[in-house]
């Protein structure tokens, strides 16, 4: 393969991925003496640094002594291994959070750059845009703010970053002209993401830009008016391969799922055994499914067993033409996701097995499920405690009959283990059992309708 | 100052900034293929075929940059893009023949095609000494150093899956879970600026915040502060972000740990935490070198090693961890051991075992 040089600073062999590197020593030696070129220089991926230079040289604009203090200051930061921003509270009127205040505390070095808030504005469902809307955005942070936007932050914002505090608002007040609307920050419900799903995804199993803006445009007060115990954020993912990883990654995980029969077209099947071999078949495809669902038939088409099928997409992943979700569409939503901070990782947990997502009713019982959700959580969680904290404390059984949702075997990986609980009244639960069993009528399958 | 108030108009609708192909097809997409790394080729129930160019950026656009995509998006996509959820940007093209000169467009500007399929895709990263008010290192910075070395496998498909990436410049990792993350760990409790907790921390937060209970009131110099019990302390930072002068972060002894095998899809196996590979690693810019050793031998014993369709995580969960510290040449330590609540349910309680 031989060896690739990258932008004279790195040599790294395509076929191992090893390299020969300089000793770190040498590198800072040299760095020192071209201090300014060391975050930027060489190497094929895009540099922000070469980005950020360029505002700070754009003599004509305003933001150019902004951007070469930035610069002084990260540069600063990269020398001592510190960081040098302290909060503080800035916002817009009529909002409680959106903007994140940043104050700096080497002003003194660097005084242009003293102030360079963020102000988090949510993008259209799915990250799409126009070249004239992004253009538009970009004279608003020229003439505003700094030149610099991330396209996106980890919540899902786009951030509009180092703003005066005396800019905020009139840079606010230009976005929202162009119907942009402040995201969520602090003790609040957070802006939501959403996959690109029904836009150009054949896995896609519901209206997911539906679905995001109506949920969170029906609670933006708890957006704009932070007074909720913590944060709480909504994901939308089309299918179980959860693309916006909203099941570690939100409070409330929306996941695109069917319900009947995965769709085969058993030519299709046929073909790609023809191309690929049955060999690879049989090592992708049909040893790969988690409950051994697949066979494939001597006539090279496959026979599926839909009743154990637990929809995880790899088989629909590797063959994309012939197999597809069902048409009883709807979502799966699992609650409390989160890292680390406080009691340590959790994943959400199913509090929905399914829910229809077609008529405008289904919609809204999305709705009425989000709220009753975060009404319990605002009336129960302790002050910084996240949903899956709050579930932990309380115990999920209390949680479910909490929010008046029923529960159902598919919300747990096995049964207790210990004798640890009073069970007199297992009787009347018994009899909630066989009462819910009755209104689940045709779709009896494991599934809540 | 304006007096305006805010029109509360929440997520903007999508129409008016979804391709028109797009738009037409909505809901009713066929199946896709990949006719080259960087390329999606998805197919209506119309029978409309759309292309879509995926490329790297640096996430931290300036507006020259974002002009930039813009031009490409005009001449190319009909004034249409899209970003995903890793800081890529996606052309959707509407004729297979503009394909190829929007790729050649795209790498004569300094973008990188690729991120699709088994690929090592852009890094989820966080704000890092650029922006954020708790960062103990950059991160930008790291995902810079970290593509500059992956590059070939970003524009390549040949990794036995596809392999994520993340960063976060502190313990709460919003960088989130990874194939590999590459967080910051804290090693020494935070040394507290005494004259400073009275006038800025709440502290009853901030004792409330400790996960271990290590915090508690006390007056220093005749001042309301707080003391750390530094045997119970575990380092996390948790009372930096409510309480500044708790100063966790340390040039030296705020060290690197990096994590393997958190995956988020439900593909073949449930989603999974990333777990701990190796901790103490220098934080050390502007090229974190120590880091990027690792990453490489981890990513090249996974390569090597793993099957068809798994996930580092899932190739792990076949080979065992006995395996695992091998190949990678990474130490097994008591560290590894997991001792936070219910971590007894991650020790081998079987005769399973490799030798």
């Amino acid at each position: 393969m031989g060896h690739r040089r990258s932008g004279g600073c790195y040599v790294v062999c395509r076929s191992c991925l090893s390299p020969c590197v300089r000793s770190g020593n040498d590198r800072r030696k040299e760095d020192a003496e071209d201090p300014d070129a060391r975050q930027a220089r060489g190497g094929p991926w895009p540099s922000f640094v070469t980005g950020l230079k360029r505002l700070a040289k754009d003599e004509s604009k305003p933001y150019a002594p902004v951007m070469k203090d930035l610069l002084g200051q990260l540069e600063h930061s990269y020398e001592t291994r510190k960081g040098y921003w302290k909060g503080g509270t800035v916002g817009v009127i009529g909002y409680g959070g959106g903007v994140i205040p940043r104050f700096s505390e080497v002003a003194d070095k660097f005084p242009a750059s003293a102030e360079f808030h963020t102000l988090r504005i949510m993008p259209p469902p799915g990250m799409h845009y126009t070249t004239e809307v992004l253009r538009k955005m970009c004279d608003v942070w020229e003439e505003y703010g700094s030149g610099l936007i991330a396209l996106h932050g980890q919540s899902g914002d786009i951030m509009f970053q180092g703003c005066t505090s005396k800019n905020v608002q009139p840079a606010f007040d230009a976005l929202n002209d162009m119907g942009f609307d402040m995201g969520g920050a602090g003790p609040a419900l957070r802006t939501s993401m959403s996959c690109v799903g029904h836009a150009r995804c054949e896995h896609s199993c519901y209206d997911e830009p539906r679905a995001h803006r109506l949920v969170i445009n029906e609670f933006l007060d708890e957006m704009h008016r932070p007074a909720m115990p913590y944060k709480f954020k909504f994901k939308f993912s089309g299918c179980p391969n959860d693309c916006t990883n909203a099941i570690q990654r939100s409070d409330m995980a929306v996941i695109g799922m069917w319900r009947d029969d995965m769709k085969v077209d058993q030519k299709e099947v046929k073909a790609f055994v023809a191309e690929r071999g049955r060999s690879y078949v049989i090592d992708n495809v049909i040893t790969r499914c988690p409950t051994h669902s697949l066979k494939l038939a001597d006539d090279d088409t496959l026979k599926i067993d839909n009743r154990n099928c637990v929809r995880c997409m790899h088989c629909i992943n590797v063959m994309t033409k012939a197999l597809h979700p069902g048409d009883d569409r709807g979502v799966a939503l699992l609650l409390g996701g989160k890292r680390t901070l406080k009691i340590g990782d959790l994943m959400g947990t199913v509090i929905v097995p399914f829910l229809p997502l077609k008529t405008d009713e289904d919609y809204e019982q999305l709705v009425d499920i989000g709220r009753r959700v975060m009404e319990f959580f605002a009336d129960n969680a302790l002050e910084h405690e996240r949903t899956g904290e709050m579930i932990e404390r309380i115990g999920f059984a209390n949680f479910m009959d909490g929010v008046g949702l029923p529960i159902d075997p598919n919300m747990v990986s096995h049964p207790r283990t210990n004798p640890y609980v009073r069970m007199d009244e297992w009787d009347a639960a018994v009899a909630a059992y066989e009462e819910g069993r009755k209104g689940q009528g045709a779709h009896n399958k494991g599934g809540q309708s | 100052m304006s007096a305006r108030r805010a029109v509360e108009s929440g997520v903007p609708e999508l129409d008016p900034y979804l391709h028109p192909l797009l738009k037409k097809n909505y809901g009713a997409w066929k199946w896709h293929d990949r006719p080259r790394p960087g390329v999606l080729h998805h197919v209506a129930m119309s029978g409309d075929e759309v292309w879509t160019v995926r490329a790297g950026t640096q996430r931290q656009l300036d507006v020259y940059t974002i002009r930039t995509l813009c031009d490409l998006g005009d001449r190319y996509a009909d004034g249409f893009l899209r970003f995903t959820s890793r800081s890529n940007v996606e052309f959707m093209v509407a004729s297979e023949a503009q394909v190829a000169p929007l790729i050649e467009a795209l790498g004569k500007a300094g973008f990188p095609v690729g991120g699709t399929g088994n690929s090592i895709s852009m890094i989820s990263h966080t704000q890092g000494w650029l922006h954020c008010d708790i960062p103990a290192t950059d991160a930008s910075g790291v995902v810079k150093a970290l593509m500059d070395e992956l590059h070939e496998e970003f524009i390549h498909e040949r990794m036995p899956n596809k392999l994520r990436i993340s960063t976060s410049c502190c313990e709460i990792n919003c960088g989130g879970q990874a194939d590999i993350a590459v967080n910051i760990q804290h090693t020494k409790p935070p040394r507290i600026n005494h004259d400073a907790v009275g006038n800025i921390c709440e502290r009853p937060t901030v004792v409330a915040r400790c996960p271990v209970a290590a915090i508690r009131p006390a007056l220093v110099n005749g001042k309301p502060s707080l003391e750390i019990d530094e045997r119970k302390c575990m380092c996390c930072g948790a009372c930096y972000p409510p309480c500044p002068p708790m100063l966790i972060n340390d040039p030296e002894n705020s060290k690197i740990a990096i994590w393997v095998g958190g995956k988020h899809a439900n593909a073949r196996s449930k989603p999974t935490f990333h777990k701990l590979a190796v901790a103490n690693l220098p934080n050390n810019p502007p090229r974190w070198p120590e880091v990027a050793a690792v990453v490489r031998a981890i990513i090249h014993a996974y390569k090597d090693d793993a099957h068809d369709w798994e996930r580092l995580g899932e190739w792990i969960e076949r080979i065992g961890w006995p395996r695992f510290f091998e190949l990678s040449g990474l130490p097994f330590t008591k560290f590894h051991i997991d001792n936070w609540r219910g971590g007894r349910g991650s020790l081998n309680a079987s005769a399973h075992l490799r030798f």
